[in-house]
Parts: C-alpha cells; sequence; structure tokens
C-alpha cells in the first residue's frame, strides 16, 4: 500500500472531519475531527455512553454517519462524493474498503463453526481470493505469533476467551490490513487472561501497524500509545501525547474519569 | 467396616450412621410395569392370534412389484418436493428479511396463501389447472406475443399437480423455518464478516447458515417424516405412490387390512431410516457448537459395553 500521494496530507492514515451521527435524536457523535498518522497507535477513552465506540465502527462503515467525512489512507469511507454531495456506496464497494481495515470486537465474534485455522484463512480465501497453500502457511506463521500454535485445529468453544480473542486478531492480520480497529478487546476477559491479549497488541504496535484502540486500560494506553484521545458526550475532550493527558489532565471530565479508574 | 451392634458407639451416634444409605422405595413404579406388560401382551397375543391379520398375505405382497414401484414413487416425491420447497424456502426466508418492502410482502403473501389452505384443496386445484387456464404459454405479458403453448391437460400430469401440491406447500413452511434459523444468529457474526470484507451472499453461505442449520434441521426433519406421510394424500389424484398401489391391489383382492399393513410397514420403515439420517446431519452440524461431539449410536454402544465389561475407556473425549 504504497501509493504515495492522494489528495490529503500522505502521511495521515486515518482523517475524520466534522463527523456527526444520530441514534433517533439522541446525538452520539457531535462533530469529531482527528487525524492518525501511519504507524501510530491512537487510544480512545472515555466513559460509556460518550461515543468513542460509535466513532470506531464508523471508521469501517458498520455504521453509517450523517454528516462529516472519514478517509482512510486518502479514500472516504463508505460514500462516493460527486458534484458536492455524498450518496452512500453500495454494499459490494463497502465490502472492498473494509478489507484494509482490520477489526477486533468485544465479543470476539469468532465463525464458532470454524476452527482457529479456518476462521483465519477464511477472509484471503474466500474474500481475496488468494491461494490457499500461501494463506495457510501465512496463517500458521500468525497464529504462532499471538502464542496459539497448538490450537489450529481448536474450535472457538475449545478456547479460553483469551485465546478466542488473540485468533480474531489473527483473523484481522491475516488480511494484511493497513488499520486495525479494536473495540474493547479486554472488555470481555477474565482479568487474569488480558494481559495475553494485550502483550500481543503490543507485539503489533511495535511492529509498526496503525491501531486504534477503544479500552478501559489506562495502563497499556500510557505504554503503547502515541496519542490519547479522551471523549466525553460524543466530543473530543481533549487529545494529545498520553504522557501530557494522563499525567497532566487539563478537562475537568478528564480529570474526574481518570481519577474513578486509577483508583 | 464397623462392627454391627445394637447398643450406641462410644461417641454416642445412632449406629445407622454406618448403614450404607437406601433408595427411596416405589411401589407404584411396579404397578405401572404390570400394566404395561399386560397391554403390551395382549396386542402381541392379538397380532399371533387373529387370523384377519392375514400376515401370509402381507409377507406375499410386501416386495411385489407394485408396492415396491410405490415405495419409489413416494421416495421419489418426498426428496423433490422437500428439495424443491427447501430450496424456495431459502429464497422466500432471504425475501422475507429484506430491506426491500414489496419483496417481503411477497414473501409474506405467499406463505400465508400455502400455510393458510388445505393441502388436499390445493391439490386438487392444481389437478384441476386446466379448467382454470386450458392453456398455458410463455410470451411476453401483455402482448399476446407467445412462444410456447401447451394444453394445461397435457402440462399438468397428476404427477406434476402432485409436485407442484406438495413442494409450494412445503416452501412456505420450510421458509418460516430457515427464517427463524437465521435471525437466531448472533448480529456480531454480521459485523465479524463484514469486517473481514465478506459480501452479503457470502455471509449468508459460509457463516450464517452453517450456523443456522442447528435450528433448521430438527423442524426439517420433522417436515421431511412429515411430507413422506403427506405424500399420501395425492392417491386422490391417482399418482401410483405406496398408498395408491396398496390401494389398487386391495380393491382387486379385497384383502383390504394386510395391504394396509403392507403400507404401514413400508412407511415405518423409511421413517425410522429418515429418522438416523437426521441424526448423522444434526452431528454434522453440531461441531464448533459443543465442546465435544455427542457420540453416534455405535461409539455409545461401544462405549457402553467397554464399561460394562470393565474396560477402562482410554480417553473420555
Amino acid at each position: 500500500m504504497s501509493v504515495e500521494s492522494k489528495e490529503t496530507s500522505p502521511r495521515i492514515m486515518v482523517q475524520a472531519t466534522g463527523v456527526r451521527k444520530s441514534f433517533g435524536p439522541l446525538e452520539v457523535l457531535k462533530g469529531i475531527d482527528l487525524a492518525l498518522p501511519h504507524g501510530e497507535v491512537m487510544c480512545l477513552l472515555g466513559q460509556s455512553g460518550s461515543g468513542k465506540s460509535t466513532f470506531l465502527r464508523c471508521i469501517n462503515h458498520l455504521e453509517r454517519i450523517d454528516f462529516g467525512r472519514i478517509r482512510v489512507d486518502g479514500d472516504l469511507i463508505g460514500y462516493n462524493e460527486k458534484n458536492g454531495y455524498l450518496r452512500e456506496m453500495h454494499e459490494h464497494e463497502i465490502a472492498r474498503q473494509r478489507i484494509h481495515i482490520g477489526m477486533v470486537f468485544q465479543h470476539f465474534n469468532l465463525f464458532p463453526h470454524m476452527t482457529a485455522l479456518q476462521n483465519v484463512i477464511e477472509g484471503p480465501i474466500g474474500v481475496k481470493r488468494e491461494k490457499r497453500d500461501e494463506v495457510r502457511e501465512r496463517a500458521v506463521a500468525i497464529l504462532e505469533r499471538v502464542g496459539l500454535a497448538d490450537k489450529l485445529d481448536a474450535y472457538p468453544r475449545q478456547l479460553s476467551g483469551g485465546q478466542q480473542q488473540r485468533v480474531a486478531i489473527a483473523r484481522a492480520l491475516a488480511m494484511r490490513p493497513k488499520l486495525i480497529l479494536f473495540d474493547e478487546p479486554t472488555s470481555a476477559l477474565d482479568p487474569e487472561l488480558v494481559s495475553d491479549v494485550l502483550d500481543v497488541m503490543r507485539d503489533l504496535a511495535e511492529s509498526g501497524m496503525t491501531m486504534i484502540v477503544v479500552t478501559h486500560e489506562i495502563a497499556f494506553a500510557r505504554e503503547v500509545a502515541d496519542r490519547v484521545v479522551f471523549m466525553a458526550d460524543g466530543e473530543i475532550v481533549e487529545q494529545g501525547r498520553p504522557g501530557e493527558v494522563l499525567g497532566n489532565p487539563k478537562h475537568p471530565q478528564t480529570q474526574a474519569f481518570l481519577a474513578k479508574v486509577l483508583v | 467396616m464397623s462392627p454391627h451392634s445394637s447398643a450406641p458407639d462410644q461417641t454416642g451416634q445412632d449406629r445407622t450412621i454406618h448403614q450404607p444409605i437406601r433408595p427411596a422405595r416405589h411401589p407404584g413404579r411396579w404397578v405401572a410395569i404390570a400394566f404395561v406388560v399386560l397391554l403390551v401382551a395382549m396386542f402381541v397375543n392379538t397380532l399371533i392370534t387373529n387370523p384377519r391379520f392375514e400376515w401370509p398375505v402381507v409377507a406375499q405382497y410386501f416386495t411385489s412389484g407394485t408396492i415396491l414401484l410405490g415405495v419409489q414413487r413416494t421416495l421419489e416425491l418426498t426428496a423433490i418436493a422437500m428439495l424443491s420447497g427447501v430450496g424456495l424456502g431459502v429464497v422466500l426466508a432471504v425475501m422475507r428479511l429484506s430491506p426491500n418492502p414489496v419483496l417481503s410482502s411477497a414473501s409474506w403473501l405467499f406463505v400465508w396463501f400455502f400455510r393458510g389452505s388445505p393441502l388436499l384443496v390445493q391439490l386438487l386445484l392444481w389437478y384441476n389447472l386446466s379448467a382454470l387456464f386450458p392453456d398455458i404459454s410463455l410470451g411476453i405479458p401483455f402482448t399476446g406475443v407467445e412462444f410456447i403453448k401447451i394444453d394445461a391437460n397435457v402440462l399438468i400430469t397428476p404427477y406434476l399437480a402432485a409436485l407442484l401440491g406438495l413442494g409450494l406447500n412445503e416452501a412456505a413452511y420450510s421458509a418460516e423455518i430457515i427464517r427463524a434459523g437465521i435471525i437466531s444468529i448472533d448480529h456480531g457474526q454480521t459485523e465479524a464478516a463484514q469486517s473481514i470484507g465478506m459480501s452479503r451472499g457470502r455471509l449468508l453461505r459460509r457463516v450464517v447458515l452453517p450456523q443456522a442449520m442447528r435450528v433448521i434441521i430438527p423442524p426439517l426433519g420433522n417436515d421431511t417424516i412429515n411430507m413422506l406421510k403427506m405424500s399420501a394424500l395425492v392417491s386422490i389424484i391417482a399418482v401410483p405412490e405406496l398408498l395408491f398401489a396398496a390401494q389398487t391391489i386391495y380393491s382387486r383382492t379385497f384383502e383390504t387390512i394386510p395391504l394396509l399393513l403392507v403400507a404401514v410397514i413400508w412407511y415405518l420403515i423409511v421413517v425410522s431410516v429418515l429418522s438416523a439420517i437426521q441424526y448423522y446431519i444434526e452431528r454434522y452440524y453440531a461441531r464448533g457448537a459443543s465442546r465435544n461431539l455427542p457420540l453416534t449410536p455405535l461409539q455409545a454402544l461401544r462405549k457402553f459395553f467397554g464399561i460394562r465389561f470393565g474396560a477402562r475407556p482410554s480417553t473420555a473425549r
């Protein structure tokens, strides 16, 4: 994906401008602006209901936005722009965009009727039409990398939550995405399994993957994130380097949140 | 073991503390068993001693050409009606779930009609279709242009009328079964599939339907067995299936009861085979749904005797 010059600045992976979204009368995103450069890790923090998960889901168009633009690597997501207005894309065009955007869910959402390996190869073989042998080899390597070399043929229900989530990360990785979105990846895990998943994510971040992580793991954000974004009531109230936002929060809502979380 | 002494031991505890605990008595159960055994004995007795069962006649016709042809026809009707019915049912279910209100209402209307009117009436309607449409033609609607034109009496044979009646009826029922299966799948599955760029069709084929099968197969198995028996209804429009075959013979020989028994026994045999097939299909789609697959009857038998004979089951999984 080394297309150097698109119209927007070339080094920005995710660019959101004026993103607004309502569920019925409730406005959950009230104009989100942010930019994430290639290879950086962004952690989205905030209380439940602050709109962070919704925003994350807008980035791969699992949710429609009402106003604004989201670009991933220069491509407008979910809409075609023509004569100054936007029209929603056809299903298959959106599917093509999603190939480049991996996603990891809170509840893993592995395909329960497929083994770990089958879950991982389904996308590259079935969607990207890559060669089975190559994909298999790569999938085995990825599953080894996330520490599941001995679980290739296990079905999701035979795995612990932490193992399932690592398979889910492997499934996203196998598509060779430009960007991976993590929607509270450790929130459904037993406490002792959280670190296995965070280790894999840290490893990914170090390898240069661009990541947006919605999380409550402040320690992870402090250590791994290049920038931290704090959201409240559908707006970004504070963002910056983790040291600044987490160490010296300026906004009262950030202060209140951190006081509650960092007991 | 402790010695049996009638006096309380040193600790002052009652000696019954050392007695093994016995299960409750259930005298009522023995009465019920005796009653059931009596009924079974009476039934077996009448099977053997009542000469009007005419077992030799049953045996004589059981594998006769007419009957076997009838069995074959019944199986054919069931298979074709089920396959086309379920195929159309998938289409109807997807239509019903479509965001397009016209497609969804059309599907609803279809189900409403074919589920809402008696199958026997539908069969008679198809059989008498020529009275409504004497000619059936393929052409461009509303223009009078016709490519092919066929006399309905020639096109709609009793066999085709039977297939139409049974198949369309099954489509209406299976549409609802399949729809139930599809909506039983967690929405997270759809999102996960979308997040790796799957198309709608592939999502349905690879992710939703294989999982929905667990919900779909049991009622569909029920429908198949039902279909096998409902196919006897088409004897009324002179399709030579199993019941019709039996009827043709006894209308000649007046051996009514033995020939009806021949039909019943054949139906029971086929239903038993179908039930076994259903068990294995369910087992196939259970993969991943439970930690361990349920045992096949053969494995269960082996395990049972393995334990009976003291052989330790090597691995419990």
